[in-house]
């Protein structure tokens, strides 16, 4: 039987010269990111901006997005978003937050159970008041700086100071660009979201690991080797996995994307994007960042040597 | 090692076994269940056998969360707030005492304050002020020195009575204890399985109800406060009156004494009813006996009449005393449909609760988008377990196959662990399991690609397996602690659902570095013993 390979044996690619197009690239997909995150801005869900979100399903089968509109708007809660959304007859609402504190949330949700309910079957009613979306945008922002410090933390114990820098770098880098993933896309930022830059925060770092423990066990093996070809070296002899992983990780992500309904499309797709970009990063990002910032070319002295872990043999 | 000692063998599939059995309640329904519990012969331990299925989330099974914070404003500010008792407490101390002070008592921003002039007076007086500041106890810290009263007094005669930070928060935690007992009480009233009613914070509680039909009447049954007073509707020209919002003529507000006469506290039970002449639905009480007496005496003492009836400052009817209501029981009227009449019972019975509660956060999902969802969910997993070992059979034949085995009881492992630890599983949970099917083989696929560089660089079969183990262990590892450290973080930060996903998530990395490690060496190693193949399968 003969077997797939996606990526041949024994490779000798050099992949440190594309950093002279994947740093401009990438510099300049970050700035663009933070100039639209500024411009166009995320569309937040109402975990970080509160208010009412409903998911109407027209009993008929067939929703009137004009007519749920129109009523909606003659609540007088603000500006009703009326959406089409997931299946056939499928409808989102959002009203924004009300004025009057906690308590004047609740009154959108009665008005509108008794506008629609006859038509239309209440699917999901969130309602987020402003302490609470506060809470969520601050523990949100904590919890990824805190991911990000504590994973720098493990990095610099288990390798050394420099390639937890290259490894940060790459990460920061793939949070920017998630962002900006969604601020193109206009996928709604929420909990889950935050949930899902977390993952890729994982993701990237695991690839980013494979590849950095190679380098670690070379720059042990081939003391001389310069720092440009030592990286190429790790790449080449980490890129099948590295390949294979994207993949399967890309499939599984894939079927979510396809079969895993509505509410759930959105993380699925975010993180379909994070399986690219990690993967793009590790190899383009992170790995020459070390050579710039001369983590490698110090590595001849005798004294860091003896640092590194010896795997078990 | 290459070789695996029988014992280890053993231990590996039956740690794998147990692990497999836990998940097996989980694949019939709670009526299966329980038959199967009772077809189990009485001489098998009650512990042997797996019963516990996982628990899913408001978000797959339907139902409500609601969200509710203790008013602290209105606790200390309220009418009937932690301020207004402190001046009432002074006020009594003083009448007590037989004291004037010149100004009467200042409300001040969290407690009150007064003027002693007299020096002799003043120390009459001080000594019996000082008893309102009662020391605070503890039930983990016993007594803990500090005081729920700070009194300061100044030279000239000041006495400022403040209630201190620790005494505001001891009573906002009791007020949460005894609002979840309230809580607990109105929703069980509603007759639905297993409610969750737990504390969240200081000053918050969560309420979560599975499968609830009307999820807005929950909302009007948790979020009243249902404080029912009987009180006398003022005479023209009276004075010490609260204008207070009627339900019967709405937009208009009845002059009401504020002395009150019996309180909801003094009720014993309350049903709804139908009035015998109009055949309106009304709510039947009963009073104790100390409501009963001082309830008779008013309303003989008041014939003629109006009763204002008051419930959370709104006057919900003020009917005329006819006759002196001896009995110990009574009706309320109000225009109330069945409905109302019968949740209003309910809050009664239940009884009010100790300080406003705000919904400050509410998601409630309809039972058919929870089915939708569960659908969804085991649509996506198949699909994606289907890609993952159609792709790794395809890639690495045998040991593909190998890696699929792993990959499966890793699945299995995952529901069994959310069983037995009664993890809730919510959607981003189901999200989770999908995502490390297509991670979990991260490790085989580390450890095969290892394997052969190692057999490319001249070793024989068995050295390169072993080697390929070895180093890629070390890899797995700290790949795994990255991803599990983000994890971790999500849990601790995240809630509900997002929590449900960090859950799965962590348990996967778990079960993922036990099958891939150790389930395919075990069955590499054997296959290499029985085959004792000359070149590797891929």
């Amino acid at each position: 039987m003969r077997l797939l390979r996606l990526w041949p044996d024994d490779t000798r690619f050099s992949f440190m010269r594309f950093r002279r197009v994947s740093f401009p690239f990438s510099a300049a997909m970050s700035l663009l990111t933070i100039a639209l995150f500024l411009t166009v801005g995320l569309n937040f869900g109402i975990d970080f901006k509160g208010g009412t979100l409903i998911e109407l399903q027209a009993r008929s089968g067939k929703a009137d997005v004009h007519a749920v509109r129109t009523t909606a708007n003659a609540f007088h809660f603000g500006e009703a978003e009326v959406q089409e959304f997931g299946n056939q007859g499928g409808l989102s609402l959002r009203f924004p937050l009300q004025s009057g504190g906690e308590a004047a949330q609740s009154a959108v949700v009665q008005k509108a159970r008794d506008a629609f309910e006859r038509e239309y079957e209440f699917r999901r009613v969130e309602t987020v008041g402003p302490r609470v979306s506060g809470e969520l945008v601050q523990s949100g922002t904590i919890g990824v700086i805190l991911s990000v410090l504590a994973v720098l933390l493990y990095l610099w114990f288990r390798f050394e100071r420099e390639l937890a820098m290259g490894a940060i770098v790459g990460t920061l880098h793939d949070i920017v660009l998630t962002i900006g993933f969604f601020v193109v896309t206009q996928i709604e930022f929420n909990m889950t979201s935050i949930a899902a830059i977390l993952t890729i925060v994982g993701y990237s770092l695991n690839e980013t690991v494979v590849v950095f423990d190679r380098t670690r066990e070379l720059l042990r093996r081939y003391k001389a080797m310069p720092a440009e070809e030592l990286l190429d070296l790790s790449i080449n002899s980490t890129m099948s996995r590295t390949v294979m992983t994207a993949t399967t990780a890309f499939l599984s992500l894939l079927a979510l994307v396809l079969f895993g309904g509505s509410a759930i499309e959105g993380f699925a797709l975010v993180m379909l994007f994070g399986v690219v970009v990690c993967t793009y990063s590790a190899i383009f990002i992170s790995s020459p960042v070390l050579i710039y910032i001369g983590a490698i070319g110090r590595a001849e002295a005798p004294a860091r040597d003896q640092r590194v872990p010896q795997p078990a043999e | 090692m290459l070789r695996f000692s029988t014992s280890k063998i053993v231990a590996t599939i039956g740690f794998i076994v147990i692990g497999l059995l836990l998940a097996v309640p989980s694949l019939f329904t709670p009526q299966q269940r329980q038959g199967f519990v009772q077809s189990i012969p009485s001489w098998v331990p009650a512990w042997m056998v797996p019963t516990r299925a996982i628990v899913l989330g408001l978000d797959l099974q339907g139902g409500s969360h609601v969200l509710l914070e203790v008013d602290v404003a209105d606790l200390v500010r309220g009418r009937t707030g932690l301020v207004n008792q402190l001046r009432d407490d002074v006020r009594r101390v003083l009448r007590d005492n037989r004291a004037s002070v010149e100004g009467g008592i200042q409300v001040t921003q969290r407690g009150v304050q007064l003027r002693i002039s007299d020096p002799n007076e003043r120390a009459r007086i001080a000594p019996k002020l000082r008893e309102l500041s009662q020391p605070i106890s503890n039930v983990i810290l016993g007594q803990t020195g500090a005081r729920n009263v700070d009194i300061a007094e100044s030279p000239d005669g000041l006495f400022q009575l403040t209630l201190t930070e620790q005494g505001l928060n001891d009573r906002v935690r009791r007020a949460v204890d005894q609002a979840i007992e309230v809580l607990r009480r109105r929703v069980d009233a509603l007759g639905t399985t297993e409610p969750n009613i737990q504390r969240q914070g200081a000053d918050r509680i969560l309420v979560q109800v599975p499968g609830l039909q009307d999820p807005q009447r929950l909302k009007e049954i948790l979020g009243q406060t249902a404080k029912l007073e009987f009180r006398m509707v003022a005479e023209p020209g009276a004075t010490d009156v609260d204008l207070l919002p009627s339900k019967e003529t709405p937009g208009q507000t009845q002059a009401i004494e504020r002395r009150v006469i019996v309180e909801g506290g003094d009720l014993t039970d309350a049903q709804p009813g139908f009035d015998n002449r109009t055949g309106e639905p009304v709510v039947n009480f009963k009073f104790n006996i100390r409501g009963a007496q001082r309830f008779g005496q008013t309303t003989s003492e008041n014939v003629g009449r109006l009763l204002a009836i008051v419930l959370d400052n709104q006057v919900i009817s003020a009917p005329r005393i006819l006759s002196p209501i001896t009995g110990g029981s009574g009706q309320i009227s109000g225009r109330f449909t069945v409905q109302q009449a019968n949740d209003l019972s309910v809050l009664l019975r239940a009884g009010a609760l100790p300080a406003k509660l705000t919904i400050v956060e509410e998601r409630t999902v309809g039972p058919g988008l929870g089915k939708d969802s569960i659908e969804a969910g085991k649509h996506a997993t198949y699909v994606a377990t289907v890609f993952v070992v159609i792709f790794m059979f395809a890639t690495y034949g045998l040991f593909g196959f190998f890696a699929n085995i792993a990959l499966l009881v890793h699945v299995g492992l995952i529901f069994g662990l959310l069983s037995i630890l009664q993890a809730t599983l919510t959607l981003p949970g189901i999200a989770g399991i999908v995502l490390t099917i297509g991670t979990a083989v991260d490790s085989n696929v580390l450890i095969y690609e290892r394997i052969r560089e190692e057999v490319h660089a001249g070793r024989s079969i068995v050295s390169a397996i072993q080697a390929g183990f070895d180093r890629a262990f070390a890899t797995i590892i700290d790949s795994n602690s990255t991803m599990a450290i983000a994890a971790v973080i999500l849990f601790f930060m995240g809630s509900g659902p997002v929590r449900g996903f960090a859950v799965v998530f962590i348990l996967g990395i778990l079960t993922t570095v036990i099958t891939a490690v150790t389930l395919t060496r075990m069955m590499i190693a054997l296959w290499y013993h029985y085959a004792r193949p000359k070149a590797l399968p891929f």
